[in-house]
C-alpha cells in the first residue's frame, strides 16, 4: 500500500497519549450517568414535583381526615399516601422516559455511543442510577409522609409488614414502574410519544373498564379493574387487594418487576441492532 | 487508519452510501468532500459503528469500532455540533463523557481550554452560539487525546479567527502522527487545510488523490475565443492555426473555443496573422471550487445509467480509486471549466498509473504536429459520443 501523500511526520506513524490508558467498565458509566442526570433541569422538575405532591396532597388528605373524625373502618392511616404517590407516579415515569429519550431527541446518544461502543453499558448505567434514585427518594418521602399521617389521623396501629409495604414497596413499585418508562422511552425514543403511552397505559384499563357494561365484557372489565396500576398500587398499602381475586400485599410489586424486566430486555435487545 | 472496504448503506430504496472503498492513513489531514446528502455523514455514522452498514465493512486501526479495546482512547469524533443535551453545562457534558470513557476529570479542564471555553464552561449549551457549539464538539473529541479523530463539517459557524484555528489545530494533530479525517461541503476550505482529499457525490467514491494532485489535476489557466458566429470558417481557421503554433483547442457548447498553452497576446497576433476577427478573448482560470462542483455536478449525471456505474466501478483497485470517469468527461459541463487539454492530470500519481492509458487517447498530449482538420472532428466525434449516451 503505497501512497503519494504519506511524508508529513513519522511513516505511518502512531500517536501515544501520554494520558494512562485504562478500560473502562460500568462503575465509569454510572458515574457518568449520575452527572448527566443530576447535571440537568428536568431532573430536579420531576422529582421536585414528585415530593411536593406527595406530601402536599398526603398530608392534606391526613388533615381532612383527622378534622372530620372519619371512621377508617379499622384499616391503618398508611393507605392514605395512595393518593399523592399516584400523581407522584406520573412525575417519575416522565423522568424515567426522558432519561433515554431526551439523549435521542438532542442527537447526545450519539455522543454517548461513541464515548462508549457497549450500547449495553449505557443502558444498565441509566436504568440503575434512575432506579436507585427513584426507589431512595420515594421510600424516603413516602416513609416521612406515612409517620406524620400516622401521628395526624386516629386509627389502628400498623404492622410491621403494611409499613414495610408502605415504605419500601411503594418505592419500588414506583421506581418499577419508571424503570418501565425508562424502556418504553428507549424503544420509542420519542419523549412526547413515549410519555404519552405511559399516561395512557395508567389510565385507559380504568376508563375502558368504566365502559365495559355489557355481560360478555364482565371478565374482561374486571382484569382491567384489578390490573390498573392504580388499583395495583392501592393493592400494596391493603391487606386484600380491590377484589377477592385481585393481587394485594407484595404482589403488584412482583407484577410490576415482571413486566419492567421483559420490556428493559426488549429496549436491551432493541438497543444494539438499531441505528442510531 | 480507517479502512473501508465496500461500503453500502441503504435506507429502504433510497441508497444513501454505494459500494464505498478508501482508506484514511495516519500523519495526514484527510478531507472529506461532498455536496450536502451525499452521504458524508453516514459514513462518519457507519465508521463509528452508530449505523450499520448494508453491506461491506469500515475498520479502524483493524478493528470495527464496537469491538476496539478504549475505543474512546482511540477515536475522538465530532459528529453534530448540536448533539448536545442544551440543559447541561458545557463542563458537566465533557465531564459526563470523560467519566464514561475512564478518562480523569481534570482533562475536561484542559480541553475547555483548548478550545478556548473556560469563561462559558459552567453555561448552559443552550444558549452557545454555532461556533461554540462547534468547539465544545471539538472538545468532546478531543477528549481522549485520540489517535484517530473525526470531524463532521468542523468550521460550521465559526468565525474566521475560528476557521483558521481550527485549521491549524488539525494540521497539529496530523502531524502528531493521528488520523484526521474531515468532512466538509467546502473545497475551498479543504484546499487549504487538507494533504488528502476522498470526494464523494450520490454516496459514491469520485476521487481518491492528494490535494497536490488535484490542484494540478484541476486548476488550470485557459482564454475563451469567440470567432464571429456568423462565418463558422474562421472558427475553423483560427482553430487549425492556434493548434499548429502549440495550443490546445476545446469547443464549447455554445461556440467559443477555449485555447490552453498559449498567451493572450499570442493568440491575439495569430489570429490578426490569420486575418480573424475576435469577438472575446478573455483570460479565465478554473478554481479548485469550480473543479470539485464539476466533479460533483457529474455525479448526478452518472447516476442515470445503472450499467454504467458498474463499468466505472469495476476497475477500481479497493481502497484506492482514482476518479477516471471524472476528467474524460468535463468538455460536456459547458458552464465549469474543464481541465487543459493534452495533459493527463494523473501524471503524477503512482497509484492512478492504471488510469493513464485509458486518459490518453481522449486527451493526446502532443497535439501540435497533428494536422489541423483532424483535430476539429476529432473534437466533434467526442461530444457525439456524449450525447449518444
Amino acid at each position: 500500500m503505497t501512497t503519494p501523500y504519506q511524508q508529513p511526520g513519522a511513516p505511518f506513524g502512531t500517536y501515544t497519549s501520554p494520558i494512562p490508558v485504562r478500560r473502562a467498565h460500568l462503575g465509569d458509566a454510572l458515574a457518568s450517568e449520575w452527572t448527566k442526570i443530576r447535571s440537568v433541569r428536568a431532573t430536579v422538575w420531576t422529582l421536585g414535583v414528585m415530593v411536593l405532591l406527595m406530601l402536599g396532597v398526603g398530608l392534606g388528605v391526613a388533615a381532612i381526615v383527622s378534622n372530620a373524625n372519619v371512621d377508617t373502618e379499622g384499616e391503618p392511616a398508611l393507605g392514605m399516601g395512595f393518593f399523592g404517590v399516584l400523581l407522584g407516579s406520573i412525575c417519575v415515569m416522565t423522568l424515567g422516559v426522558l432519561t433515554i429519550a431526551s439523549e435521542y431527541g438532542t442527537g447526545m446518544i450519539r455522543t454517548t455511543l461513541t464515548a462508549c461502543p457497549s450500547r449495553g453499558r449505557v443502558l444498565a448505567a441509566k436504568a440503575i442510577v434512575f432506579f436507585l434514585l427513584v426507589f431512595t427518594l420515594t421510600t424516603a418521602i413516602a416513609a416521612f409522609v406515612a409517620v406524620v399521617q400516622t401521628g395526624m389521623v386516629e386509627a389502628p396501629d400498623a404492622t410491621g409488614a403494611q409499613w414495610l409495604r408502605a415504605t419500601v414497596g411503594i418505592g419500588l413499585f414506583v421506581a418499577l414502574l419508571g424503570l418501565l418508562a425508562l424502556a418504553v422511552g428507549s424503544l420509542i425514543r420519542h419523549s412526547a410519544g413515549a410519555i404519552t403511552i405511559m399516561i395512557g397505559l395508567m389510565l385507559f384499563p380504568l376508563v375502558a373498564a368504566m365502559f365495559m357494561m355489557s355481560e360478555s365484557l364482565q371478565d374482561l372489565q374486571q382484569a382491567l379493574l384489578e390490573y390498573s396500576i392504580p388499583s395495583q398500587l392501592i393493592a400494596i398499602y391493603s391487606e386484600s387487594g380491590v377484589s377477592e381475586s385481585a393481587p394485594a400485599g407484595w404482589e403488584p410489586v412482583w407484577i410490576m418487576l415482571g413486566v419492567t424486566a421483559v420490556a428493559l430486555g426488549a429496549a436491551f435487545a432493541v438497543l444494539n441492532t438499531r441505528d442510531v | 487508519m480507517i479502512e473501508a472496504v465496500g461500503l453500502t448503506k441503504r435506507y429502504g430504496a433510497k441508497t444513501a452510501v454505494y459500494n464505498l472503498s478508501f482508506q484514511v492513513r495516519p500523519g495526514a489531514v484527510t478531507g472529506f468532500l461532498g455536496p450536502n446528502g451525499s452521504g458524508k455523514s453516514t459514513t462518519m455514522r457507519m465508521i463509528l459503528g452508530l449505523d450499520q452498514p448494508t453491506s461491506g465493512h469500515v475498520t479502524i486501526g483493524g478493528h470495527p469500532f464496537r469491538q476496539l479495546p478504549n475505543a474512546p482512547r482511540q477515536v475522538g469524533a465530532l459528529l453534530d455540533a448540536k448533539a448536545v443535551h442544551g440543559g447541561r453545562s458545557a463542563r458537566n457534558h465533557l465531564l459526563s463523557l470523560a467519566q464514561l470513557a475512564g478518562i480523569p476529570a481534570r482533562r475536561v479542564d484542559e480541553v475547555l481550554g483548548v478550545v478556548g471555553l473556560q469563561d462559558v464552561a459552567k453555561r448552559r449549551s443552550k444558549g452557545f452560539s454555532l461556533g461554540m457549539g462547534q468547539r465544545l464538539g471539538i472538545a468532546a473529541a478531543l477528549l481522549g487525546d485520540p489517535q484517530v479523530l473525526l470531524f463532521d463539517e468542523p468550521v460550521n459557524g465559526l468565525d474566521p479567527e475560528g476557521i483558521l484555528w481550527v485549521r491549524n489545530l488539525m494540521k497539529k494533530l496530523a502531524s502528531e502522527g493521528r488520523t484526521v479525517f474531515v468532512s466538509s461541503h467546502l473545497m475551498s476550505e479543504m484546499a487549504l487545510t487538507a494533504d488528502h482529499l476522498i470526494v464523494i457525490g450520490r454516496g459514491q467514491l469520485l476521487a481518491d488523490m492528494s490535494v497536490k494532485d488535484f490542484i494540478s489535476a484541476n486548476s488550470a489557466d485557459f482564454a475563451r475565443v469567440r470567432t464571429p458566429q456568423t462565418a463558422p470558417e474562421q472558427r475553423e481557421k483560427l482553430t487549425g492555426v492556434l493548434t499548429e503554433a502549440g495550443g490546445q483547442v476545446l469547443s464549447e457548447p455554445d461556440g467559443a473555443m477555449r485555447v490552453t498553452g498559449l498567451a493572450l497576446p499570442r493568440i491575439s497576433d495569430l489570429a490578426h496573422d490569420a486575418d480573424v476577427r475576435l469577438w472575446e478573448l478573455s483570460p479565465h482560470q478554473a478554481s479548485l471550487e469550480e473543479a470539485y462542483m464539476r466533479m460533483t455536478q457529474a455525479a448526478v449525471d452518472y447516476r442515470s445509467t445503472e450499467d454504467q456505474l458498474a463499468g466505472l466501478q469495476q476497475p477500481v483497485p479497493p481502497g484506492y480509486a482514482p476518479p477516471q470517469p471524472v476528467i474524460p468527461e468535463v468538455p460536456q459541463q459547458g458552464w465549469y471549466a474543464p481541465p487543459p487539454p493534452g495533459q493527463n492530470p494523473y501524471a503524477g500519481a503512482p497509484a492512478a498509473a492504471p488510469v493513464a492509458p485509458q486518459a490518453a487517447p481522449a486527451v493526446p498530449p502532443a497535439a501540435a504536429p497533428a494536422p489541423a482538420p483532424a483535430a476539429a472532428p476529432d473534437l466533434t466525434k467526442r461530444e457525439n459520443d456524449e450525447d449518444a449516451r
